[in-house]
């Protein structure tokens, strides 16, 4: 997999892969007991706070602050990296981003590195582009390590191998470990404090002997360059503070403007996305220290940022669809959508699954292929993801809004370019029966007499549409016809004498 | 046009509208305490997430150090743990200097630190790299950590009373709890890279 076919036009469109999906009892089985477990243990940590609501506000106007002067915002923060030693590199597009990140590695004469979790990095297939240059990426935080060996995909964004079972793992573990470094133990079982011992006694020597390490960030501090990282199990902080150079790759939309700001999101994010008053591990570093001389020695001694675009400025250029950009992925909005709990991560085709995704990815990459112009329509649009946003991004309303620029296409922003998008195919008869629609409705005598036309030949109905609304059938039943309309209904009713 | 120009004028075209004020009216503690209270707060939310909880005053401070460090040969100090912390206790102990590799450190089975602060309301230790808690990885590589923390002095109610107080230039570590991982069917394990044992003491500083 390369990294521009990453969620490219390789996946079936949703449906399709959805299809697919929910008839794997395995996967719904895992799903089901994953997100039901975390839904309920959120619900309890966001209870204990009484302005849970409060601070839900002040995250979602931060970010829309910062979002209005983000030129200024990021200017900032690059100004604050330098001077605490740090080098800022600024990548348009994905393959600009690995194209920097490799040729910095290549410079430190190091051919493997080690690796945090970031979606930014996925997001633009980073791991593909070092192994094209003959460079090998360890993934080290755990779930991502099943992937890795599993040569899978992620299914979510805070535990990407949720797919996967206690079982499915220890297989894994045992059959493929050995081809990466230290093996897994022969009679290792499925108990999951065995299955971390594991990754921990592999990934070990890995980081002990690093000398490149590549991160995402949580949050950027615009007035002093701080980067934030939160975490689980310790493999960031390995890789934040051992190697001798770090790099990292963050999308624009990371940055907050003050240390003050981290003190809505640090009691947000943690509750939101783990269930936990806090996560065991965060991390904050400013450049390599060696501005107030503070953090000098202390962890890597060169310091890369790689500021990503990669369609955010395209999407911050829609005014429905640019609240995604506030999402500090959490992944709540995955583990509460029903769509999500029985069609799983995959079937999104996109490194950013579930509600969030579904609006995202095809703002993030446009809606020109089959799997982006669907995603749009993988909800329900019950409102439960919207509830539990920290940030009160409303992505319901953003699905609406991409359903209608699906359909009826109109001006877009790609790649910096005001352009006009031509409505997809596959709408055009829902945009026919529409028009019929507006027809008839405008004509009350002609409704009058197609519904009694209708009501007579009741009996008539068939189960599916004929012809071009037969997609429409496939997912959908038919109405009933009742007997009489509701206009005549009205009507005989009110001559009828009052009681 | 470089990438740093192009990437700032799609923004400048693409930003619009209006400019939010950020409303502050959140709380700033959650609750009022007494400092006692919120030193029980603490050790009650330390021990939820499984580190173990400590409470002493100065004078038995080195014989419990010296009890949590009985099962280990060797200990890392950092270069301004006061001298008296550690006087009754029996490993040997190990200076972080400049040219010590990660693997040599890795043969180090525990370490003994002072902490910035600590935060009631999240159960958290915060680290900031002072001449009592040394450099991260010292707290990283051991698989035994014990932090001692003043008490009620370095206590604090919240978050953002913690923020108020932390110089963001310098390296900062929040541990909540010792490492863990919900990767496995989001089922909780505590300890996968970072130490595995977390033993905080509270050491009453009155």
């Amino acid at each position: 997999m390369t990294g521009t076919d990453l969620g490219m036009p390789a996946f079936p469109p949703f449906p399709e892969a959805a299809r697919e999906a929910v008839h794997d009892e395995v996967l719904r089985a895992n799903l089901r007991h994953a997100t039901h477990t975390i839904r309920d243990k959120r619900a309890r940590a966001v209870a204990e706070l009484d302005d849970w609501d409060r601070l839900r506000a002040a995250g979602k106007a931060i970010k829309d602050h910062t979002l209005r002067h983000l030129d200024r915002y990021l200017l900032q923060l690059e100004a604050a990296v330098t001077a605490a030693g740090g080098t800022v590199h600024w990548a348009v597009d994905a393959d600009e981003a690995n194209r920097i990140v490799t040729g910095l590695v290549l410079a430190t004469g190091e051919r493997e590195v080690v690796k945090v979790k970031s979606m930014a990095t996925q997001e633009t297939g980073l791991n593909e582009a070092l192994e094209a240059a003959g460079i090998a990426a360890y993934e080290t935080d755990l779930a991502e390590l099943i992937v890795q060996l599993g040569h899978d995909r992620p299914s979510h964004i805070l535990v990407p191998a949720i797919h996967r079972n206690r079982g499915e793992i220890r297989d894994l573990f045992r059959s493929e470990m050995g081809r990466w470094g230290r093996p897994a133990p022969e009679d290792l079982g499925d108990d999951p404090r065995e299955l971390a011992e594991a990754a921990r006694l592999h990934l070990r020597e890995k980081f002990l002997r690093a000398k490149v390490a590549v991160s995402g960030a949580n949050f950027m501090v615009a007035e002093t360059g701080t980067m934030v990282v939160l975490e689980s199990e310790g493999n960031g902080r390995m890789c934040l503070t051992l190697p001798e150079t770090l790099i990292s790759v963050v999308g624009i939309e990371k940055v907050v403007p003050t240390f003050r700001d981290l003190e809505v999101f640090l009691q947000t994010l943690p509750r939101s996305s783990t269930a936990e008053r806090m996560n065991p591990y965060t991390t904050m570093w400013t450049g390599t220290g060696t501005g107030t001389g503070t953090g000098e020695g202390d962890g890597p001694t060169a310091f890369h940022l790689v500021l990503l675009d990669n369609g955010r400025t395209d999407t911050l250029a829609d005014e429905v669809g640019r609240q995604a950009l506030r999402c500090i992925r959490c992944s709540a909005c995955l583990n509460v959508c029903p769509v999500y709990e029985r069609a799983g991560g995959h079937a999104y085709g996109s490194v950013y699954p579930g509600p969030i995704g579904a609006v995202l990815s095809p703002q993030l990459r446009g809606t020109a292929n089959p799997i982006d112009a669907t995603l749009p329509y993988a909800s329900t649009l019950c409102g439960a993801c919207y509830e539990v946003c920290p940030v009160a991004i409303d992505i319901p309303e953003i699905l609406v809004h991409l359903r209608e620029r699906v359909v009826q296409g109109g001006p877009v922003t790609r790649e910096g370019v005001r352009v006009r998008i031509r409505p997809a195919h596959g709408h055009t008869a829902e945009r026919a029966a529409m028009r019929a629609a507006r027809l008839l409705l405008d004509r009350p005598g002609a409704l009058r007499a197609g519904e009694r036309l209708l009501s007579r030949a009741r009996r008539l109905r068939p189960q599916r549409l004929p012809g071009p609304g037969r997609a429409w059938t496939d997912t959908r039943a038919l109405p009933d016809v009742p007997a009489e309309s509701f206009r005549d209904w009205w009507a005989r009713e009110r001559k009828a004498p009052q009681k | 046009m470089s990438s740093k120009d192009r990437i700032l004028s799609r923004i400048r075209r693409a930003a619009s509208g209006p400019d939010p004020e950020v409303p502050r009216d959140y709380l700033r503690v959650h609750a009022v305490r007494t400092p006692a209270e919120r030193v029980d707060l603490l050790a009650a939310h330390l021990t939820d997430y499984r580190a173990t909880v400590h409470r002493t005053d100065g004078d038995g401070l080195p014989e419990l150090l010296a009890r949590l460090l009985s099962r280990h040969e060797s200990v890392l100090v950092p270069p301004g743990l006061p001298p008296y912390w550690l006087s009754a206790a029996g490993p040997a102990r190990i200076h972080d200097r400049a040219d010590s590799t990660p693997a040599a450190l890795d043969r180090v089975g525990s370490v003994v630190t002072g902490c910035a602060l600590a935060v009631a309301e999240t159960g958290t230790i915060v680290l900031d790299g002072g001449p009592d808690q040394g450099r991260r990885r010292i707290t990283l590589i051991p698989d035994h950590h014990v932090c001692v923390v003043r008490v009620p002095g370095q206590v604090v109610d919240s978050v953002p009373q913690a923020l108020e107080r932390l110089d963001p230039t310098r390296p900062l570590t929040w541990i909540s709890g010792p490492s863990a991982t919900s990767d496995i069917e989001l089922d909780r394990v505590e300890g996968v890279h970072g130490p595995r044992v977390l033993d905080v003491v509270l050491l009453d500083a009155q």
